[in-house]
């Protein structure tokens, strides 16, 4: 995509050629395909962990629409003449299945890479063993901080904006355009919420303490988060921000409103899907809410004859047939399957797990289409964000309305 | 494997065809134990570490087995004395610098020590009193491990990322291949163990309690503490696989931990056999390899495929595994011993 691509490209082939014209060619691409573990003449093959089952089973969503955004570009031709190959297994979110997984992925049908491997707490329990193996752990679909960890885990990249990330742009917002803010944080007990408080810190800096007045946590498995909201009302908090996921953030949303609380509210992206969270809680109880966003939103009606979602839209109805198209998994899915397929593009002939990771390192203002316009896809040998950028919404009533501009943060 | 519970009653009646069974069970072990060792170098890293995992899981469930299928009492929570020894071993490890080996004990005797506590008024109460408090235990704990005061020791949510033994004395292993045999020899300590409490006069005060716990009482066991006991010893062996499952997983969190785990373990108990000692092993290769099986029949709906599996497995094998291959065993033998009512080891109690 950019001249420093395409110049690569051509001098791969122009070496490839050379190559072809001696004796050793033969020798060489043995040896090239020692060297391409996972890839032949016509396949690369790709691992992936999805929760099939279990609790979090909606996000097999994901893994379901890029085997058929695979299939798609298989049916077109493949890259480069060869197919994807994605497979795309049920690790149930239980950390102990997916080193099982992986294990068999990596070594039993010897994958080039792992894409888009889906939690937290999973890809923990792999990150070192891929690293240690030298196996790309690509555009992991978690919004953990730690995903890009350049230097000390070369082989693992993230692909959405970190929480640390999103939180940092909510922070900047709320210096520089609430003067007397005090703020009340609700965040779940997790690496999710700790993310997000970390992110504040990071740009609150000593006024951390002075500014949020009250911060208090949840679990997961609680059942009803009311008496935290009761006590950040009490804390005399004006800025209330939501770290919550889409249950818990419905349940707040609601129980503010009906409390009568009307502070400046910040909800988080992951909590901020109108199907999921806006609508059960009541679409006229949101009016005012304001979420970082950077994918363009399904249920969007501003979104109705974009090009980009239209594309999506032929996508889906083609090759996802009854797919419920209000499911914001199926456009971020979408939009990491098509990620990887640049990367992939970009490898030309040289698929080693080393240069698929250089590349995957080496894209510069990737327009996927799915993203708001002017959010770009940047990665390069020290930065393994690929989105760092992030857009400000206030639900309306109808629909989330961006404002301001497109809003960057440089994660620590 | 016909040495079992049932036969003890047999063995006066029937002397000289018990020793022939006997023996042949001793011959019967030894070749499993030969093949067991031989997989160390058939089998690749991956194929190793999902026989591990099979290793370890069977001790956890011959530690549920232990107070479930033996003394009677159901215990939902199992799980936490599995995480609580992962966490020992983990925490061991990456705190103290201890080596992966000597956590083992360290973990059995945490775990022992947590289950006698947990014992003591629970199973005074006895019956659903004593699953629902166990199911409580394996509720809690994922957000004990969670909280921030632990958080130092435990890692919170990140949980705890551990390094892989390599082979001592320099031995020409891989470390799968290292850590297999190391947990195969644990679990044949564990299993040998377990047999010798079970087959002896614990074991069978163990099944006087499960089974008429008046009459145990008017022979002179003393109910409270025999429960608490046995209880004690089911977590000790959960435990000791826990810290195994965190050597070889490499990785403690919370969320490794869930209900479902505790969950998961009964299903395997009931599937490989109550009240079996190698029903354990069966019901553990159940728990590795099955959710892989549903999960290639249906990507939609894996949960409902492993659902239906486990139906099928209990309308046509309702005494577990252990139970309808020593049903079958005995029908090759031609002869129906246990016609006249003696619980088959894998009896339905």
């Amino acid at each position: 995509m950019t001249n420093s691509a395409k110049h690569r490209l051509t001098r791969r082939e122009v070496l490839g050629g050379a190559g072809a014209m001696t004796a050793a060619a033969v020798i060489s691409q043995r040896a090239a395909a020692d060297d391409m573990p996972g890839v032949t003449a016509t396949e690369i093959k790709i691992g992936q962990t999805m929760p099939y089952s279990g609790n979090a089973s909606a996000y097999g969503a994901i893994g379901r629409t890029e085997l058929a955004l695979f299939k798609m570009i298989n049916d077109q031709g493949g890259i480069n003449g060869r197919k994807l190959n994605l497979i795309s297994v049920d690790d149930g979110y239980l950390p102990p299945r997916t080193v099982e997984q992986t294990r068999r992925l990596v070594e039993q049908e010897g994958v080039a890479f792992m894409f888009n491997t889906l939690g937290t707490p999973t890809n923990t329990a792999i990150h070192k063993y891929l690293n240690m193996k030298k196996v790309p752990q690509l555009f992991v679909a978690t919004g953990a901080d730690k995903w890009g960890d350049y230097k000390h885990y070369p082989w693992t990249m993230g692909w959405q904006p970190s929480y640390r990330i999103e939180a940092q742009i909510y922070a900047k917002y709320i210096l520089q355009n609430l003067p007397g803010a005090k703020v009340g944080i609700l965040y779940q007990n997790d690496d999710f919420g700790k993310d997000y408080v970390n992110g504040m810190k990071d740009i609150f800096g000593d006024r951390f303490d002075k500014l949020v007045v009250k911060a208090v946590s949840y679990e997961s498995t609680d059942p009803t988060i009311d008496s935290q909201i009761v006590t950040l009302q009490s804390s005399g908090a004006n800025v209330f921000v939501n770290i919550t996921i889409p249950k818990f953030g419905a349940q707040a949303i609601r129980k503010v409103y009906d409390l009568g609380w009307r502070p400046t509210h910040f909800i988080t992206n992951v909590s901020a899907s109108v199907g999921a969270v806006i609508k059960p809680a009541g679409v006229e109880k949101a009016v005012g809410i304001i979420s970082g966003v950077y994918l363009k939103d399904n249920t969007d009606p501003a979104w109705a004859n974009d090009p980009g979602m239209n594309e999506w839209r032929a996508f889906m109805s083609k090759y996802m047939p009854g797919a419920d198209l209000n499911d914001v998994n199926h456009v971020f899915g979408y939009g990491c399957g098509l990620t990887l397929v640049q990367v992939l593009k970009q490898c030309g002939n040289d698929l080693s797990r080393a240069n698929i990771m250089r590349q995957a390192a080496n894209l510069h203002d990737l327009d996927v289409k799915i993203l708001l316009p002017g959010i770009k896809v940047n990665t390069s040998p020290t930065n393994y964000h690929p989105i760092r950028q992030l857009q400000l919404a206030k639900w309306n009533g109808k629909t989330w309305e961006r404002f301001g501009e497109i809003l960057s943060a440089t994660a620590t | 494997m016909i040495t079992k519970p049932g036969l003890l009653a047999q063995t006066a009646r029937i002397p000289e065809r018990n020793a022939i069974v006997w023996r042949g069970a001793i011959v019967f072990k030894l070749i499993g134990l030969a093949a067991a060792i031989a997989a160390t170098f058939v089998f690749s890293g991956y194929h190793l570490f999902q026989l591990t995992m099979v290793i370890i899981y069977a001790i956890a469930i011959l530690g549920l087995n232990i107070v479930t299928g033996y003394s009677g009492q159901i215990s939902l929570g199992h799980g936490a004395f599995y995480a609580i020894g992962a966490y020992v071993s983990a925490i061991l490890m990456t705190q103290y610098n201890l080596p992966y080996w000597a956590t083992l004990p360290a973990a059995a005797l945490v775990c022992a020590i947590v289950g006698f506590a947990i014992g003591l008024p629970a199973l005074r109460l006895g019956g659903l009193y004593l699953a629902l408090t166990t199911f409580a235990l394996a509720i809690t704990l994922p957000q004990i491990l969670k909280y921030r005061a632990f958080e130092d020791w435990t890692g919170g949510v990140q949980g705890i990322v551990l390094a892989k033994p390599d082979a001592p004395f320099g031995l020409p292993l891989s470390a799968d291949q290292w850590l297999y045999l190391f947990s195969l020899a644990v679990g044949v300590v564990a299993f040998v163990l377990a047999r010798n409490l079970l087959a002896g006069r614990i074991g069978r005060a163990m099944r006087a309690v499960r089974d008429h716990p008046i009459a145990a009482e008017a022979m002179g066991v003393h109910l409270a503490l025999l429960k608490t006991k046995t209880f004690a010893v089911s977590a000790l062996f959960t435990g000791v696989a826990g810290a195994l499952g965190a050597i070889a997983v490499q990785y403690v969190a919370p969320d490794s931990f869930s209900v479902f785990l505790s969950i998961v373990l009964f299903v395997g108990l009931v599937v490989g056999g109550v009240a079996s000692v190698a029903g354990a092993v069966f019901g553990a290769a159940f728990v590795v390899y099955m959710p892989n099986v549903a999960e290639k029949i249906s990507k939609a709906a894996p949960d409902a495929i492993y659902g239906i599996i486990l139906i099928a497995i209990l309308f046509f094998a309702p005494s577990g595994v252990a139970g309808a291959l020593a049903r079958i065993a005995e029908r090759v033998r031609g002869k129906d011993r246990f016609k006249d009512g003696i619980p088959l080891q894998g009896g339905t109690r």
